[in-house]
């Protein structure tokens, strides 16, 4: 039963390749973004450690910083 | 109006969002891959290479859709100047190139046991590798021009002018003679595909719809994180 499910009366290769390539797009794109947001995350944690007290106090009280920073899990 | 394109709402909902896309995601596609390898039936002429139809054929629709968004938002950053429009556009792109890639390599495979060939020049096939060159020149467009004005002018217009390739696309099969068989789905006559074939066939369009909305939302998150740290250089 599984070699008819996996054969496909000799369609197999043909059906299950084009599934494993679509599955294959999308864990591949999936891990390209997520990989490209926590390097911009960390990036982001990175600039806002080394600003000075001054200009922390002003982008501390904006949303998107906080939001920003909240999201990527900082302790900042 | 723009208050709903508002940056910080945008990825306010994006954070909150993308776990419950995810989630549906996982579900609505293991449920479509169980109705598309297992419980779909064979056709009566192509027998199981049908199957690859649930993979193909969502892609391709995802893929035109995608690009029709993009090109729509592109005119309106001319109309109405506003540059949140095109993170939007650019944010889309990268799934929208994917699933014309899955669409142009499953039916290339789907095509060696229905036609005997890999390949044929035929206006459809012609047409999706068009919109292919289209979407890498979009994206390429953000990578070519360091000048970020000149990078949204000039992607916006290589969306403009894509989108002349959409139509060409949908009928191409009633203007020329293609190896394609005519649409069996329409929205406005009733469906010439089986109810046991176009329920997978809706399930696996709404899982890849999901992925594209999962992946827009993480590029959005990224691409804004991106100008806010220019941002705080320049505070």
């Amino acid at each position: 039963m599984i070699s008819d499910l996996l054969l496909m009366n000799g369609y197999g290769i043909y059906v299950w390749s084009s599934f494993a390539f679509t599955l294959v797009g999308f864990l591949s794109l999936y891990f390209i973004i997520s990989l490209q947001l926590k390097k911009e995350q960390k990036r982001f944690e990175k600039n806002f450690s080394m600003l000075s007290d001054e200009k922390y106090n002003v982008a501390i009280n904006q949303e998107i910083y906080k939001e920003i920073l909240k999201n990527s899990g900082s302790k900042i | 109006m723009f208050d709903y394109f508002n940056p910080y709402r945008i990825f306010k909902i994006n954070s909150t969002l993308q776990k419950i896309v995810f989630f549906c995601f996982i579900i609505v596609l293991s449920i479509g891959l169980v109705e598309a390898l297992f419980l779909s039936p064979e056709d009566y002429l192509q027998k199981d290479s049908v199957r690859i139809m649930y993979v193909h054929v969502p892609a391709a629709w995802i893929s035109l859709g995608i690009f029709s968004t993009i090109a729509l938002l592109s005119f309106s950053v001319f109309v109405f100047k506003n540059k949140n429009l095109i993170l939007i556009s650019k944010s889309l792109a990268p799934s929208g190139i994917l699933f014309t890639l899955i669409a142009l390599v499953t039916g290339s495979i789907w095509g060696k046991p229905t036609w005997g060939t890999w390949w044929a020049w035929d206006a459809r096939i012609t047409s999706m590798l068009i919109l292919f060159f289209f979407y890498t020149l979009y994206l390429l467009s953000f990578r070519i021009f360091e000048d970020q004005d000149r990078s949204n002018k000039i992607s916006s217009i290589i969306a403009i002018f894509g989108a002349i390739n959409i139509p060409i696309i949908k009928f191409s099969v009633d203007w020329w003679n293609t190896l394609h068989q005519p649409a069996s789905i329409s929205l406005t006559e009733k469906s010439a595909i089986h109810s046991s074939m176009l329920v997978p066939l809706v399930i696996m369009t709404a899982a890849f719809a999901l992925f594209s909305v999962l992946i827009f939302l993480m590029k959005y998150n990224t691409e804004l994180i991106k100008i806010k740290n220019k941002g705080l250089k320049r505070l």
